[in-house]
Parts: structure tokens; C-alpha cells; sequence
């Protein structure tokens, strides 16, 4: 890679371009597009979790005042076969899951639509469910990959033998619950047919995608399906293209001319839009006495749906993370009848890098070495996966940084050995990392407008990430332009196409199509172009992919308190320091380091979706049961950053900083807790009761 | 059942015909179009959909349309003076006290009704007493605040907005 972009405006604090429509509410979420003469649907959601159908009463909800239809798998309209069956809306009477749809009212008011699906009868062929995880299943299986395409299984030396030979061990297993991904908007769609095309104003991470898919299940070319999403209201993975947006474009068809509205409860979220899967991870590293290691394996049982596949890649960072000769990583899954789990903020980095994190404490403790002196006394000089040198790995840098900032050098490693007014308090550290993504398939157009504007054009999305604000600014630098004469538009599959907003990967993958457009913009044209003069460009190839390990790092220091009597556990501090090269808007991206940050607290402290095996579904549905990290929860919490300069990345030389905040989080609150209390609780989330002896 | 009511929103009044099941929340949003409060739950549990109903911070998701004939509203929207933000709204800005952005305008709507409690003496939860006044440092804006949920992790941030603005 070369030819960096010289930073004018990338690296400045511009305040947010859509930041004044959100503050007063003005800024359109999909549900919020005004459109003319809308109906409204409900959905009606099994109650058995594994059957079939055998008959939709829909009379009584037919006879009701202002219902326009009601569909049913009898005469919902059919779509192209395929073999996703989490999309195959209505299109036969088998029941994978509790809460799948299993039929749909549409009506003139939502109070109507959801009077008349309670009032649809559903009879089912109810057989035999099981949704219980355990490590003791006779039935776990090996995918063929992990997400999107790692290998499955990987070995390295002779991990066994090391282990067995090692001066020092240790042998755990750590797990974590079922989590949801829960944005604050639920997942909403307006959809209208007119002819044979459709438009839907979507709530989505991938207008491409979401277009791409609906277009294929109904039969269509691309380009008679319009996405559009100018705002949405957080994501974290869970808004790609769901049975959700699936209906509302069925719906939309049988009730063609008038659009149809369809927004999620927030209780139907925990079964229809995916969710982080629980796992089960044993972890056993091995290490001379002198604290280096010589042994990891890191072996995980996780869950799927019986009716999709999604295999999480929970061991792939414990490749890549510490020098050790042997080494080992498998993934086995148990299908389910349970729904379909997906990415939710750091898929395989967050849950596994929990257990990697924890285990390194207990080891550094089992070495009789500090925690952060242990980490980096492990630290790879290459990638231990590839072989590949490291286009930046400033891992130690920001142990050492954090370590200074958080005062460390004072810290007694005595576990339990600090009280203050009936609280225990300690302290912990973690390792955070993420890979850096590119995904393919973005490309941009630059024009010249008039006042010697110019419009940049591509379907990226602003999912709270700053995307309105940050490609501007690299667009701004492509050009040579200040922030002000760029006219960004996103947001919509008028635009020219871009990839999904996932695996940290958008600004890459978006910037680079940006800056690509810029350049051939300029070569066409040269500083003085004409009103109209327009050029596009793609995100190019980057041979560096091939010759350098492209990640960012990170480490997060938590103190925690533990009430002595109670149990309550407080996190009254904690601060990230990452190493994500060069960061285009220092105010945003502090933003996305603490909101992550505050989402593994979240995540450490709360998040336990409660599976009830005899029924099959999430027993606390709602932000009552199912509780978030609050304003109360959060104590001191910052981000910083390593100055970081990696040529190989991309033009901008960022590497993505939406999800590394979350990685490590649990580990290095754990670890403290750990410190406080001396109990070492491998089960998230830490709940008071577990501190209780 | 259909009711004939009347709702005054950011200064304007307005005649609509509401079934009685409707919501504050879903009038507001689906009979006026008026989208500032937000439906994040529609249960009350998070915050998204607070305005100042009658001088006070309310989540019009748990109040039924007709138990509010002639009420006043103050959406986020309604809070700016023209051009010129509210001084909440300007210092979310200031401090980037957001992200997404879909709780904002509740988390706004019930700063300034917070702000308005405190300046009223009324105790918290965290108060060290109930009568006297409160002093509005981080822990009291930070419970007071609880009812808003924020999924992308803004809170250091509001808090700071808050901090600011409450100087």
C-alpha cells in the first residue's frame, strides 16, 4: 500500500454534520419516513419451538373492522426457493423456532393489527424441542468454517505433549450466556411496492445487502429494489437482513400501492433478529518457569439453529494473540431449536478473548509474574498464525501506556487484601484486539457541483458510528477540499454500492472507494474542475493483505469494588488504551472506544438472556429482565490512544474502532474482581450472588 | 373507539381523532408525525420516548392519548428556540453525548426535566438528604438520569453535557 492521504481534516474533532437533527429528533429513522396512506402490520409468532402447522384460523381477525389481510403460509405470495430458512417468510408450515413468524396482519392502525393477530388461531403438530447448550451433548458437530471463513480447527506443534511437560499450568473452562444485541431502535421497515419495484426505507447496517437479498427472494434484478437509510438507530450487528424486513416486503405485496409500516417490540427482537451465542470455553495454557508460554489450546462449544447455520469464530483471536509454540483451536456447535444467532459487537473476539483474557490473569498469578509484565513477555515477533510479520502491533505500547496512566506500578498483587468502608476493591487488566477487515464491493462517485462543491456519493451507513461525519473528512483530504465543500450522501442504493457496516471494517472499505473516486477525480480532471465533472472509483485491491498480520490492540484497565456483605460489584473506573492506527475524528472515536467500553461492562455486570428450555424462549424479553449497562452503572471510564502509523492498511491508514472497545472489557473487570475478592468467577455475567461465600 | 381530542406540541395545537388504546407516544408519532420521542421499548423501560408533559419529563409510551386531552408537549424538537439549540441540546453537541442518536431526544427531554426537579429540591435515591436541596454532582445526575437507556455507551458523555450545562 501506498500513498497515505495527508491529513488535514483527518485527524480533527469535527462535531458531528448529523448531530443537530439528532439532538432535536428531526433526523428520519426508517419507521419515521412520512409516506401517504400507510397500513400497518403485526405479526403473529409461533408458540411451539419445533412442529408444524396444521391450521390457521384467521376468521374471526378477517371479520374485524379495518383489517386489510391476513397472511398465512397458506396464501402468504411465494419466493424464490433458497436455503436460507430463516428468510423463507410464510413459505411452508415448519416451525424451527418459538416466536418465528407464523402468520401476519395487516391493518389500518397498529392498534387494529394487534388486536386481530391475538385474535388469529394457530394450530400446531407440536414435536419435541431442545434448546439446552451443554459440553456433555452427544451431538456436537464441526462446521466447516468459522464466521466469515477461518478455518474451524487449527494445530500447531504438539499442544498435548507440551501441555503435559510444562513447569506450569493451568486448565479452565469459562462461559457466557446468550446475549442480545438490543440498539435502541428496533429494527423497522417501511415497504412499497409500485409495479415490480420495491422501496423500503430500512433499518440496516447494509442497504447493499439488504437490497441484494430481497431482490433474490422475490426474483427480481438488484435494481428493482430500493434501500433506503439515511439514519439508524444503532445495530451492533443484529440489523442485516432478517425475516423482519423479509415480511414487510410480503406484506407489502399483497396490499400493493400502500405502504407498509412493520417496527419489532422490543420483547420480539429476542427471537427474530439474532443474538451472540452462549459458549462453552475451555482454555489450558502451558509455560516454562520462567513465564513463557509453551502451550495454548483454547477448545469452544457453542450453538446454532437447527434451520441456519452461524458458526461464531470464538477461538480465532487465541491464534494470533501470544507467542507459543503449540498450539490448538477447535470450534464444535450443537444445532438447536432455538433461533438463528448471529454477529453482535466483536463476533469471536468478545466472547473468546473473555476467556483468553481471564486465563492469562490466572496464569500471570500461577507464574508468580504481574499481569501486564506476563502478557508482554509473550509477545509474538510475528503472527504465530501466519507467519506473516505485523503491518503494527503496538500491543505493549499500550499495556505500558495504560499501566502508567492507571497508576499500576502501585498495585499489591495480593488478591483480597484491600478493603475500604465494606467494599473489596482491585484491580485488573486485559488485552484487547480486532482484526483489520476490508469487504469488497464498495465503490463511489465524486462530482462537481456548483460553488465549487463537491458530492460524494455511496450506500455507507451511519449506524452511530460517525460515518456522516468521518467520510466527509477523508473525502475532504482526498480532495484537497476543506470539510465544507464536501456534499456527502449515504445511505441509499441509489448510490453507488457499499459494503455492510460490520467487522469494524466500513471506514476501510468506504474510505478507500472514497479516496480511489478522488483520485481518478483529480488525475481526470485536475484542481480545476467543471461544474458536472464527475468520476467513480472503487475500493482497490491491497496486495499488503497477503504480506503483513493486520490488527489492532488494545488494553483495559478496570478497578472494581465488591461489597463485602452483599456481594454488589461496582466498576468505579476503567480505561482503555488502543493502538488502531491513524483515527480520523478523535471526538467520535473516543466515543466508540467508551461505548464499547460501557457495552463489556454491560456485558461483564448484566447481560444474561435466560433460555427456558420448556418452552424454548427467552423468559426475560424486555429491558426490565433483560437488563443493560445504565447511566448509574458507569463510573469513570476513558479512552485514549497510541499514535500509530501503519502504511499497509488502507489510505487513510485507520484500522476500524467499532468493536475493539469491547474486546477485553469482561476479562480485565473479572480479573479485578478477582483481585478484590480473591474468587475467580469463570461464568458471566458477575452477578452479586456469585460473590457471596 | 374513536375519541375527538386536542394536543398542544412545541407550541402548536392540534385536533385528532385517537382510539383509546392509542399511546401519548404512538398520537404523537403516527396521527401528528411529529417523530422527536422515540419508541424504544413501549414499556416505559427505557427512556426513548420522554417529552415534558405538562412541565414535566414523562415516557408518553405508558400513558394513554385520552387521559391527556389539551396537554402540553415539549418534544426536543419544541426545545430549541428557533435557530438557537437549547442549551442541553448544544452541549450534547459540545460533548458528543450521543451516537446513534435514538435515545437523544429523550435523554434530553429528561435532563431538562431533571434539571428543573433538582432546582426544585427534590431528593434522589442517592441524595444524602431529602429536604434542603440536592448539589448536582456526577453520582446524582447519573441516577437521576438511570431511566434513559443508552445502548452505544454515551453516558460519560451526558454526564458531561449535563455537568456542564447544570454550572
Amino acid at each position: 500500500m501506498t500513498g497515505l492521504l495527508e491529513p488535514r481534516a483527518i485527524g480533527t474533532s469535527l462535531e458531528r454534520l448529523d448531530g443537530r437533527a439528532k439532538v432535536t429528533g428531526t433526523a428520519p429513522y426508517a419507521f419515521e419516513h412520512p409516506v401517504d396512506n400507510g397500513v400497518y402490520l403485526h405479526p403473529v409468532q409461533s408458540s411451539i419451538a419445533r412442529g408444524r402447522i396444521t391450521a390457521v384460523d384467521a376468521t374471526e381477525a378477517e371479520a374485524l373492522d379495518g383489517v386489510i389481510a391476513v397472511l398465512t403460509p397458506a396464501n402468504a405470495p411465494r419466493l424464490v426457493s433458497g436455503d436460507d430458512r430463516e428468510l423463507a417468510v410464510l413459505q411452508s408450515d415448519e416451525v424451527g423456532f418459538r416466536g418465528q413468524f407464523v402468520a401476519a396482519v395487516v391493518a389500518e392502525s397498529s392498534e387494529i393489527a394487534r388486536q386481530a393477530a391475538d385474535m388469529v388461531g394457530v394450530t400446531y403438530d407440536r414435536q419435541p424441542h431442545d434448546t439446552e447448550l451443554r459440553a456433555d451433548r452427544d451431538d456436537l458437530y464441526a462446521p466447516g468454517v468459522v464466521n466469515p471463513d477461518y478455518p474451524t480447527d487449527t494445530s500447531d506443534g504438539d499442544p498435548d505433549g507440551a501441555f503435559a511437560s510444562a513447569a506450569v499450568t493451568i486448565d479452565e473452562t469459562y462461559t457466557t450466556p446468550m446475549e442480545h444485541n438490543n440498539p435502541m431502535e428496533p429494527h423497522a421497515t417501511v415497504a412499497l411496492w409500485a409495479g415490480d419495484a420495491l422501496t423500503l426505507y430500512d433499518s440496516t447496517q447494509g442497504p447493499n445487502l439488504v437490497r441484494d437479498g430481497i431482490a433474490g427472494l422475490f426474483g427480481l434484478p438488484a435494481d428493482r429494489v430500493r434501500v433506503i437509510a439515511p439514519h439508524v438507530g444503532g445495530g451492533f450487528g443484529s440489523k442485516t437482513l432478517h425475516a423482519n424486513v423479509v415480511l414487510a416486503a410480503v406484506a407489502a405485496r399483497v396490499v400493493a400501492g400502500r405502504p407498509v409500516k412493520f417496527a419489532l417490540t422490543r420483547q420480539q427482537m429476542f427471537s427474530l433478529v439474532g443474538y451472540r451465542t452462549p459458549t462453552i470455553q475451555r482454555i489450558r495454557l502451558g509455560a516454562d518457569s520462567d513465564g513463557r508460554l509453551t502451550a495454548i489450546t483454547h477448545d469452544v462449544i457453542e450453538q446454532t439453529s437447527r434451520i441456519k447455520e452461524f458458526a461464531e469464530q470464538t477461538a480465532v483471536p487465541t491464534r494470533s494473540m501470544y507467542a507459543a509454540p503449540n498450539r490448538r483451536t477447535t470450534h464444535r456447535l450443537a444445532a438447536l431449536d432455538v433461533p438463528v444467532p448471529t454477529w453482535m459487537r466483536g463476533p469471536g473476539e468478545c466472547p473468546g478473548m473473555y476467556a483468553l483474557e481471564s486465563a492469562m490473569d490466572e496464569m500471570a498469578l500461577a507464574c508468580g509474574l504481574d499481569p501486564v509484565e506476563f502478557r508482554i513477555r509473550n509477545e509474538p515477533d510475528v503472527d504465530p498464525e501466519s507467519g506473516l510479520p505485523f503491518s503494527s502491533r503496538n500491543l505493549v505500547a499500550c499495556l505500558r501506556e495504560g499501566a502508567r496512566r492507571f497508576g499500576w506500578e502501585r498495585r499489591d498483587p495480593i488478591p483480597a487484601a484491600r478493603r475500604e468502608d465494606g467494599w473489596l476493591v482491585g484491580t485488573g487488566v486485559a488485552a484487547s484486539t480486532f482484526p483489520v477487515i476490508r469487504i469488497p464491493g464498495s465503490a463511489a462517485t465524486i462530482r462537481r457541483v456548483h460553488d465549487g462543491r463537491y458530492r460524494v456519493e455511496i450506500a455507507a451507513v451511519d449506524i452511530g458510528t460517525g460515518t456522516w461525519t468521518a467520510l466527509t473528512q477523508i473525502a475532504a483530504d482526498a480532495l484537497d477540499v476543506p470539510v465544507d465543500a464536501v456534499d456527502l450522501q449515504i445511505g441509499d442504493t441509489a448510490l453507488p454500492p457499499a459494503s455492510v457496516a460490520g467487522g469494524s471494517s466500513g471506514i476501510t472499505s468506504w474510505g478507500s472507494a472514497v479516496v480511489d473516486a478522488a483520485r481518478e477525480f483529480r488525475e481526470k480532471y485536475g484542481p480545476d474542475p467543471e461544474d458536472g465533472d464527475e468520476a467513480g472509483g472503487a475500493m482497490p485491491d491491497n496486495p499488503d493483505t497477503e504480506r503483513f498480520a493486520m490488527h489492532a490492540y488494545g488494553a483495559q484497565f478496570a478497578e472494581v469494588r465488591v461489597h463485602a456483605d452483599t456481594g454488589e460489584i461496582r466498576v468505579p473506573r476503567l480505561l482503555g488504551v488502543f493502538a488502531a492506527g491513524r483515527i480520523i475524528n478523535p471526538r467520535t472515536a473516543r466515543s466508540q472506544f467508551v461505548g464499547a467500553m460501557t457495552m463489556g461492562l454491560s456485558m461483564a455486570l448484566h447481560e444474561d438472556s435466560v433460555m427456558d428450555p420448556r418452552f424454548g424462549q427467552v423468559a426475560n424479553h424486555d429491558f426490565a429482565g433483560y437488563h443493560i449497562a445504565t447511566n448509574a452503572d458507569i463510573g469513570s471510564i476513558d479512552a485514549i490512544w497510541i499514535e500509530e502509523d501503519d502504511p499497509h492498511v488502507n489510505a487513510m491508514g485507520s484500522k476500524g474502532i467499532g468493536e475493539i472497545g469491547i474486546v477485553g472489557t469482561a476479562a480485565a473487570i473479572a480479573n479485578a474482581a478477582h483481585h478484590a475478592t480473591g474468587i475467580r468467577i469463570r461464568d458471566l455475567p458477575l452477578t452479586a450472588d456469585k460473590y457471596i461465600r | 373507539m374513536d375519541v375527538e381530542m386536542t394536543l398542544r406540541v412545541d407550541g402548536a395545537r392540534y385536533r385528532l381523532v385517537v382510539d383509546t388504546r392509542t399511546t401519548l407516544l404512538d398520537a404523537l408519532r403516527e396521527r401528528l408525525g411529529i417523530t422527536s420521542p422515540k419508541k424504544g421499548c413501549d414499556h416505559g423501560q427505557c427512556g426513548a420516548c420522554t417529552v415534558l408533559l405538562d412541565g414535566r419529563r414523562a415516557t408518553t409510551c405508558l400513558a394513554l392519548a385520552v387521559a391527556h386531552d389539551d396537554a402540553e408537549i415539549i418534544t426536543a424538537n419544541g426545545l430549541a428556540a428557533g435557530e438557537e439549540l437549547h442549551p442541553v441540546a448544544r452541549a450534547f453537541l459540545d460533548h458528543d453525548g450521543f451516537q446513534c442518536g435514538y435515545c437523544t431526544p429523550g435523554q434530553i427531554c429528561s435532563a431538562v426535566g431533571m434539571l428543573d426537579e433538582v432546582e426544585a429540591g427534590w431528593p434522589s435515591h442517592v441524595s444524602e438528604e431529602l429536604a434542603g436541596g440536592v448539589e448536582l454532582d456526577d453520582e446524582e445526575i447519573r441516577e437521576r438520569m438511570s431511566g434513559n437507556l443508552c445502548r452505544c455507551g454515551a453516558y460519560a458523555n451526558i454526564v458531561a453535557a449535563i455537568r456542564e450545562v447544570a454550572r
